[in-house]
């Protein structure tokens, strides 16, 4: 086979996270086994050495979450990946490398819980734990893959944006493309961008490792190239040591946020299927999206104005694309296998611009095409009794 | 300070915040007289601390320096040491820190016998928050969270990290400062996991409330029950009785973690 020619091959969803990993040049990972997320680990524990990369399985979800930052600190890019009760655990260590800007991907494959839940089953129970699992005030960046060949690629995109941003990158997908086997097409070596994190120069005669260029990123030395710094997790000043004084306090935190929100066209990721003249536009992000999907095409064919948008960067949240769909469409229908997580996000984008309706299932199943295709219906004979009541009444 | 050991510290961050009698600096003064020892190269050592008074020494020296989350020192160190074997990693740790909220990651790093360098300062207390008994307070003892005397026995943190796989593990006091310098040492020239636990003062949160005096009075105590390991061997049991043995406790060659796995690394390559 040549091998510069891209190819084919059935692969897990899992497996893809693993590969894109390796494409984006990760070197490090470390984890704690954690169902329906394992196959990521024991893939890269049998890959990494090849490669000069390492693989350590840590004594607990918290440690390996501190080795990773440890390792990227270091200068390798580094993976961690677990579900839900191991990202509660993981908070701790993802808010230490948001605040010392530790570049990281963590992948939380979503299972159903809360706690130990259904194992086994799909969920988006983590949207708002992505969020806002970590202490205090913090930027995110979460993705959400819909499909295997997006979950390799994504993949190589959380990493670019962990190493540009210099932040942990949230990779929020959930059992079914886990555990789905699809087939994906490998680009050709070297087609795809892998960024690196940006290095200061050499021979500064002084290096502040928290001062930032005019994107908002500090250029980021590795442990052990000569530059001799402080890391810490108090609030810190442009040298790095702690400070308690209100001005740097607020400066740090203004400065985190700004440097994703800065640069929310370039984060912001999203598709869309036929919204441009949609009066009912489905909103749907991972797994569910392809149920979303099935149901749109199906209510066009029967007539039914459908659209659907797809975030794909879920954190942080596409608020101006929801806002222009509520003013485009009338009703926006979000299902999620949660109890509402996302929905309340758009319902605060939409404002009074567009009715917002969820569809929520919590049962461990997947929200069928089926299910999402009644909403449509449903919400499209509201429209037209709303329609011929106004035109009653007038 | 002298002259030869001022390059070791970030002068400009000084003095230290720690308390009058604080036995720390003396640990500190104990671990840059190892370094200057050890003519160790600053560019490619890494100091890696957790949590509390103790943690905070970290930012006043002079290298790569990580000051992590409560208990999680060691477990940001693996992932250093693993990422790149080259470096040297000494991890500084408090009792509290280093035995109750980061003690699953102190068995397992033992366990692993992974190269790091950890200094546990054993003040007995939970300094920073103002006087909570931790796993090594002495039994009975009065502190701000066991207003009727501590409940709970004490880890032997030698005997816990011997029986956990610590190829190096030695123990020594503040008064007893160039035995503690020298095992700190001995302790960063030995491949493999070493601990060394230093026994510092703590007279603001400890030793008021159990009324052993000052800071200096608190050195004398020290003096008098730790006792070196070959006097130790001459004494009965009785002799013993509320002492505790101090100088190089375990020592053994095994496996280093990150010298293993470096050999997987020559095994996957040479057989790509």
């Amino acid at each position: 086979m040549n091998e510069a020619l891209p190819f084919a091959r059935l692969m897990q969803g899992n497996e893809a996270i693993a590969e894109g990993a390796l494409v984006a040049g990760v070197r490090f990972f470390a984890g704690y086994p954690i169902t329906p997320s394992t196959e990521i680990a024991e893939i890269l524990a049998k890959k990494l050495p090849a490669l000069g990369g390492r693989f350590i399985q840590m004594e607990d979800e918290i440690g390996s979450m501190a080795a990773v930052a440890g390792a990227s600190l270091a200068g390798l890019k580094s993976l961690t990946a677990t579900s839900g009760p191991g990202f509660a655990l993981k908070q701790e260590n993802i808010g230490f490398a948001s605040i010392t800007e530790i570049p990281c991907v963590v992948v939380n494959v979503q299972r159903f819980g809360p706690s130990t839940g259904i194992p086994t089953a799909p969920a988006q129970g983590d949207v708002m734990q992505a969020r806002w699992g970590v202490s205090g005030d913090h930027p995110v960046i979460a993705l959400c893959p819909a499909s295997v060949q997006e979950a390799y690629l994504l993949t190589i995109k959380a990493f670019n944006f962990s190493e540009k941003f210099r932040t942990p990158v949230i990779f929020l997908t959930d059992e079914v493309i886990g555990h789905l086997r699809e087939r994906v097409t490998l680009p050709a070596p070297g087609s795809i961008p892998v960024v690196n994190r940006k290095k200061p120069p050499a021979g500064l005669d002084t290096y502040y490792p928290y001062r930032s260029d005019r994107d908002g990123i500090p250029p980021m030395a590795n442990f052990g190239e000569g530059y001799r710094y402080h890391v810490t997790g108090l609030v810190h000043d442009e040298d790095g040591f702690p400070s308690t004084k209100p001005e740097v306090a607020a400066g740090l935190m203004h400065r985190l946020h700004n440097k994703i929100t800065d640069h929310l066209d370039e984060i912001t990721l999203s598709d869309s299927l036929m919204t441009e003249d949609a009066e009912i536009i489905v909103i749907a992000y991972g797994a569910v999206s392809r149920s979303a999907r099935r149901a749109v095409k199906e209510a066009r064919a029967q007539g039914i104005k459908a659209g659907l948008f797809r975030p794909v960067t879920i954190w942080p949240f596409p608020e101006k694309e929801v806002r222009a769909l509520a003013g485009r469409a009338g009703a926006l229908l979000v299902p999620e296998m949660n109890l509402g997580q996302l929905k309340g996000e758009v319902e605060r984008a939409a404002g009074s611009a567009a009715k917002v309706t969820g569809l929520n299932l919590v049962n461990g199943e997947l929200i069928s095409p089926g299910e999402i295709l009644s909403q449509i219906k449903r919400l499209k004979m509201v429209n037209t009794n709303a329609k011929e009541s106004r035109k009653i009444l007038s | 300070m002298q002259k030869n050991l001022e390059k070791y510290f970030r002068s400009e961050k000084l003095p230290h915040i720690w308390c009058p009698g604080c036995g720390n600096g003396i640990v500190l003064s104990a671990l840059v007289r190892a370094f200057e020892r050890l003519k160790i190269n600053q560019d490619q050592t890494v100091i890696v601390s957790g949590i509390g008074c103790s943690s905070r020494a970290s930012g006043y020296l002079d290298f790569n320096t990580l000051h992590t989350t409560h208990g999680r020192a060691l477990a940001f160190a693996t992932g250093i040491k693993v990422a790149n074997p080259e470096l040297n990693v000494f991890v500084l740790m408090g009792d509290g820190d280093a035995t109750a909220i980061g003690g699953n990651h102190l068995i397992h790093a033992a366990r692993r016998n992974i190269d790091l360098t950890a200094i546990i300062f054993n003040n007995s207390i939970y300094g920073m928050t103002g006087g909570q008994y931790s796993p090594l307070t002495p039994y009975q003892s009065m502190t701000a969270t066991s207003p009727y005397g501590t409940l709970e026995p004490t880890f032997d943190v030698a005997e816990l990290m011997k029986a956990a796989g610590a190829t190096y593990v030695a123990r020594s006091t503040t008064y007893h400062a160039s035995l503690l310098s020298r095992l700190i040492r001995n302790g960063a020239r030995h491949k493999g996991f070493s601990v060394i636990e230093a026994v510092t003062a703590c007279p603001v949160s400890y030793g008021r409330k159990n009324k052993m005096g000052n800071g200096y009075d608190m050195l004398m105590w020290q003096k008098e029950h730790g006792i070196p390991r070959k006097k130790a061997q001459r004494l009965t049991p009785e002799q013993m009785r509320g002492k505790f043995i101090i100088g190089e406790l375990h020592s053994a060659e095994a496996p280093e973690y990150t010298e293993s796995y470096g050999r997987i690394i020559e095994q996957a390559q040479s057989s790509l």
